[in-house]
C-alpha cells in the first residue's frame, strides 16, 4: 500500500535560488523596518502605562456617541470596538500616579449616556511597571538566545550555523512585529509570550535540518556545501511541510474560534510560524552557503560534528533484547 | 521481553499516577462557582490542582510599591519586604477571602491576586492603609499656638499625606508640629511620639457616643505601662489620637489610663472596621502604593475559558485527525502519545500547584507542536526505511535511531531556552516558561519512549506490515 504523500521526493536547488530569497527577504524586512520606524508600535498599557476600562453595553450604542461622553468629561481615550458586540475597550494611555482616578472618571462618562453598561475588565497600569517588565522580558530573551547560539554552535562545531539560526529567529520575530506595526495591531504582555513561541518553534525547525545535514555529510563525506545543504533541505522538506501544516492550521483555528482574547496572540503565532517554516527552508541553507564561501568555506572543511547523540546507543540497547 | 513489560508498567503507572493527581482538579472544577467559594472562603481548597490565571477565570490582581524612601533603616529591605508581606497577608486574611497568593515581585513590589473578586476596591483600602497609629500631647504654650494659626493662613501647607511642608516646617518652634484634625481645625502637637500603634495587643469595634462605632483597643504590657507613664504625668492636658497624620480627636486626660483606650471620631460602620483590622494586623513598615491593578469581571472570564477550551479542543482534533489520515496507524499511535502528553503534563502541573495563563496556554502549544514534530521526524524516516525494503523490526528501529539527533538537540536547544526564561523572566515570560519547560520533558516521553513501547508490543505479534 502506499502512502498518503502530500509531497513526493524533491529535488529543489535552494542554493541557486538563494539570492531571489534573500530579495523577498529583505524587501519584506526593510518594509517592516520602515513601518517600525515611522508608524512605531501601538504599545498597550502594559507597555505605556495608563488605564484601560472594557465596557459591554446592554443596548445599541456607537462609538461617536462614547467619544463624546468621554470628551464631555475632558477624557482623550484611544476606543477599540469588537465585530458583533456592543462592547468597547477605553484606554488612556500615559503616565498616571493615581490607581482609581481615570477609571472613576470614565465610569462616570459612561453613566451620562443613558444605556445600561458593565464593566468587563479594568487595568491600571503604574509608570514604571511597564517599563520594568519589558526590560526583564528582554534581558530574559536576551540570555535564551544567547544559550540558543551555543548550544548549536557546540552541538555542530560551528558557529556560523549557530548564529544562522538565530539570525532566522530574528527573521521571524522581525516580520511578525513589522507585521504589528503596519496595521497598527496593539502589543501587549502576551505578545511576548507569542514571539517566544515563535522563536522556540524557528530554532527547532532549523535544527532539524542541520540535523539531517550533519548525518548526509557522515554518509557522503564528498558533498559539497551545496549540495550537501540542497539534498538535506529537500530530504526533511515532507517532515517540515507536515509539521507546519499542522501546528499553523491549529493555530488559525484558535485564531478563528478563540475568542477575543486569544485573537491577537494567535495571529502572532499565525505570522511567525508561517514565516518560521519559511525561513528555515529558503533562508537558512542560503545564508550558511553564503557566509560559509566568504569565509572560504567547503563541506569538508565544516568540521561538522559526527559524533552521535548519547542516547542513540542507549536506545540499540532497548531494541536488542 | 522482560524490558517490555517494564516499560509498559512504567507507563501504566504513570498513567494511573496522573489520573489520581488529576481527580482533585476535576472534582474541584465540576463544582459550582457558589460551592468553591464557600469551600476557599473556608481555606478548604484542595492544595495539588490545577489553579487558573486570572485572565482566565477573571478577578483582581493588584501590585503594590513599598515607598522604601520611608523605611526606618533599622531592619533590612529584605527584612522590611517579609515583613509588609505578612502585614498585607494579615490583613487580607481578616477580611476572610481564603487563601490569597501574596508574592515578593522584583525588589521592591508584591503582588497580591484576589481570585474570583471583581470589586477590589475594599481591599485594596484595607492594603492601602499604612495604619500608622501615634499619642501626642497636644502643645498649649503661646509660641506653638501662634505657630498653628500661622499655618492656617498658609495655602497649602500639608502634603499629601498628612505632613508639613518644608516651607510651613520653618515657621515651627522646636519640638512641635502641626497635624490637621478630623474634627476641624489645626492642632498643635509635640514631635515626639509617646506611645505608637506598635504597642497595640488588640483592636475591636465597639459603640462610642453619639451612636458612632469607636475603635477600642488593647496595649501589650509594655505598651501599658508607657501609657500610664504619659497619662499620669499629664493629667488635664490634651492628648491627640492620630492616625495616619491626622488627629482623630484630642480628648482630655481625666486620670491615668494603663491598658485600655478607644479611638472614637465620625467614622462609618465599615471605615471603623477597616481601622480596627489594620491596627490588629500591624502598621505597615512604609507606606505602599497600588502601581497596577487589574480586574476581569467573571463573564469576561468565563467567556474566556469557553472559547479558549473549544478552539483548543477542535485544534487537537484536528492535529488527530491529521496525523492519523496522513500516517494512518503510525498517525493513530502518535495521536494516542499526544493525548497522553496533554493528560501527563497537565497532571505534573497540578501537582506543582501551577496556574494557567494565557502565556502558560502558549508553552503548552510549544510544546505539543514540538512533539507532533518529533513524530513527524520519526514516521518520515520510517517511510524511507520502509522505501529501502527493511523488514518491519528495522524499519521502526532505524526510524527511531536517525530520528533521534534532531529530536533530542531540537527539545535541548528550547529547553535550555526556556529554563533561563524561567529564571530571569518574570510575569508572562514566566508563565509561559513553566508550562514549556514541563512540556518539552513530557513530549519527549511521550513521543519517543511511549510510541516506541507501542511499536514494540505490536512487534511481539510479529505483523508484517504496519501502515504508515
Amino acid at each position: 500500500m502506499r502512502y498518503f504523500q502530500l509531497l513526493p521526493k524533491t529535488h529543489f536547488d535552494f542554493i541557486g535560488a538563494r539570492k531571489t530569497f534573500f530579495l523577498i527577504s529583505g524587501i519584506i524586512l526593510l518594509a517592516c523596518i520602515v513601518s517600525l520606524c515611522t508608524k512605531g508600535l501601538n504599545l498597550g498599557i502594559d507597555f505605556t502605562g495608563g488605564t484601560m476600562v472594557q465596557v459591554q453595553f446592554d443596548g445599541n450604542t456607537d462609538i461617536s456617541t462614547l467619544r463624546t461622553a468621554l470628551q464631555k468629561k475632558g477624557i482623550n481615550a484611544d476606543i477599540q470596538t469588537y465585530v458583533g458586540k456592543n462592547a468597547f475597550a477605553i484606554k488612556v494611555k500615559g503616565k498616571q500616579e493615581n490607581v482609581n482616578e481615570v477609571s472613576k472618571n470614565i465610569d462616570s462618562a459612561l453613566a451620562t449616556i443613558g444605556t445600561k453598561f458593565e464593566i468587563e475588565q479594568t487595568s491600571f497600569i503604574g509608570p514604571t511597571v511597564g517599563n520594568d517588565l519589558a526590560k526583564k522580558a528582554i534581558l530574559a530573551f536576551a540570555l535564551a538566545l544567547g544559550a540558543m547560539i551555543m548550544y548549536v554552535a557546540f552541538r555542530f562545531q560551528n558557529i556560523i550555523w549557530g548564529a544562522m539560526a538565530v539570525a532566522a529567529l530574528f527573521h521571524d520575530i522581525l516580520l511578525t512585529i513589522g507585521v504589528f506595526s503596519f496595521f497598527q495591531i496593539e502589543v501587549d504582555l502576551v505578545i511576548v509570550a507569542a514571539l517566544l513561541t515563535i522563536a522556540g518553534f524557528s530554532v527547532n525547525d532549523t535544527i532539524v535540518i542541520f540535523d539531517r545535514a550533519r548525518e548526509n555529510l557522515r554518509l557522503n563525506p564528498k558533498y559539497d556545501l551545496p549540495t550537501l545543504l540542497n539534498v538535506s533541505v529537500n530530504d526533511t522538506l515532507s517532515r517540515t511541510v507536515i509539521t507546519s501544516i499542522t501546528v499553523i492550521a491549529a493555530t488559525a483555528i484558535l485564531y478563528t474560534m478563540g475568542g477575543e482574547v486569544l485573537k491577537n496572540f494567535s495571529l502572532a503565532l499565525l505570522i511567525g510560524l508561517t514565516s518560521g517554516t519559511y525561513s528555515t527552508v529558503m533562508l537558512v541553507p542560503g545564508l550558511v552557503y553564503q557566509w560559509s564561501k566568504g569565509s572560504n568555506f567547503d563541506a569538508m572543511a565544516t568540521g561538522v560534528s559526527t559524533q552521535e547523540t548519547p542516547k542513540k546507543k542507549h536506545n540499540k540497547r532497548h531494541y536488542n533484547n | 521481553m522482560n524490558k517490555l513489560a517494564f516499560k509498559w508498567g512504567l507507563i501504566g503507572l504513570i498513567f494511573i499516577g496522573s489520573i489520581a493527581l488529576l481527580y482533585p482538579s476535576f472534582e474541584w472544577y465540576s463544582k459550582t462557582p457558589a460551592e468553591r467559594e464557600k469551600l476557599e472562603a473556608s481555606n478548604s481548597r484542595p492544595k495539588h490542582i490545577l489553579n487558573l490565571g486570572l485572565d482566565l477565570r477573571g478577578g483582581s490582581s493588584l501590585l503594590l510599591e513599598l515607598d522604601v524612601s520611608k523605611l526606618s533603616g533599622k531592619e533590612t529591605l529584605n527584612e522590611s519586604m517579609q515583613r509588609a508581606i505578612e502585614i498585607v497577608r494579615n490583613r487580607i486574611d481578616q477580611y476572610g477571602v481564603g487563601e490569597i497568593p501574596i508574592t515578593r515581585q522584583g525588589e521592591k513590589w508584591i503582588s497580591v491576586q484576589l481570585p474570583g473578586i471583581a470589586n477590589p476596591e475594599q481591599a485594596e483600602a484595607l492594603i492601602g492603609k499604612t495604619a500608622m497609629l501615634e499619642f501626642r500631647l497636644v502643645k498649649t504654650d503661646s509660641a506653638s499656638q501662634e505657630a498653628a494659626s500661622k499655618i492656617y493662613e498658609l495655602e497649602e501647607p500639608f502634603n499629601n499625606d498628612g505632613t508639613l511642608t518644608d516651607e510651613a516646617k520653618k515657621l515651627m518652634p522646636e519640638g512641635t508640629v502641626v497635624m490637621k484634625s478630623k474634627e476641624g481645625g489645626y492642632l498643635p502637637l509635640t514631635e515626639t511620639v509617646s506611645v505608637s500603634g506598635a504597642d497595640l495587643e488588640d483592636a475591636r469595634v465597639t459603640a462610642g457616643e453619639y451612636g458612632y462605632p469607636a475603635v477600642s483597643f488593647q496595649f501589650n504590657s509594655d505598651g501599658a505601662k508607657k501609657f500610664g507613664n504619659l497619662t499620669g504625668a499629664n493629667i488635664g492636658k490634651q492628648l491627640a489620637i492620630v492616625l495616619d497624620n491626622t488627629v482623630q480627636s484630642a480628648p482630655r486626660i481625666n486620670s491615668r489610663i494603663s491598658s485600655q483606650g478607644q479611638i472614637t471620631g465620625q467614622f462609618k460602620m465599615e471605615e471603623a472596621r477597616q481601622l480596627a483590622i489594620v491596627l490588629r494586623a500591624g502598621a505597615l513598615p512604609a507606606p505602599v502604593s497600588i502601581i497596577e491593578k487589574r480586574v476581569i469581571g467573571p463573564g469576561l472570564g468565563e467567556d474566556s475559558i469557553k472559547s479558549g477550551l473549544t478552539a483548543s479542543a477542535i485544534g487537537f482534533i484536528f492535529i488527530i485527525l491529521f496525523m492519523t489520515i496522513y500516517y494512518r496507524a503510525g498517525g493513530f499511535i502518535a495521536s494516542i502519545a499526544l493525548f497522553l502528553n496533554l493528560i501527563f503534563l497537565v497532571a505534573l502541573m497540578a501537582y506543582f500547584s501551577a496556574t494557567l495563563t494565557l502565556p502558560g496556554i502558549a508553552g503548552i502549544i510549544l510544546s505539543l507542536a514540538m512533539a507532533v514534530d518529533a513524530n513527524v521526524l520519526i514516521l518520515e524516516r520510517m517511510r524511507e526505511e520502509k522505501d529501502k525494503g527493511q523488514t518491519l523490526p528495522l524499519v521502526i528501529k532505524e526510524g527511531y535511531d536517525k530520528a533521534w539527533s534532531a529530536i533530542f538537540d531540537s527539545n535541548l536547544t528550547t529547553w535550555i531556552a526556556s529554563i533561563l526564561l524561567f529564571q530571569f523572566g518574570t510575569g508572562p515570560v514566566k508563565g509561559f516558561a513553566l508550562t514549556l519547560t514541563l512540556g518539552l520533558f513530557v513530549g519527549v516521553f511521550t513521543s519517543v519512549f511511549v510510541t516506541r513501547a507501542i511499536y514494540e508490543f505490536i512487534l511481539t505479534s510479529n505483523p508484517k506490515d504496519i501502515s504508515l
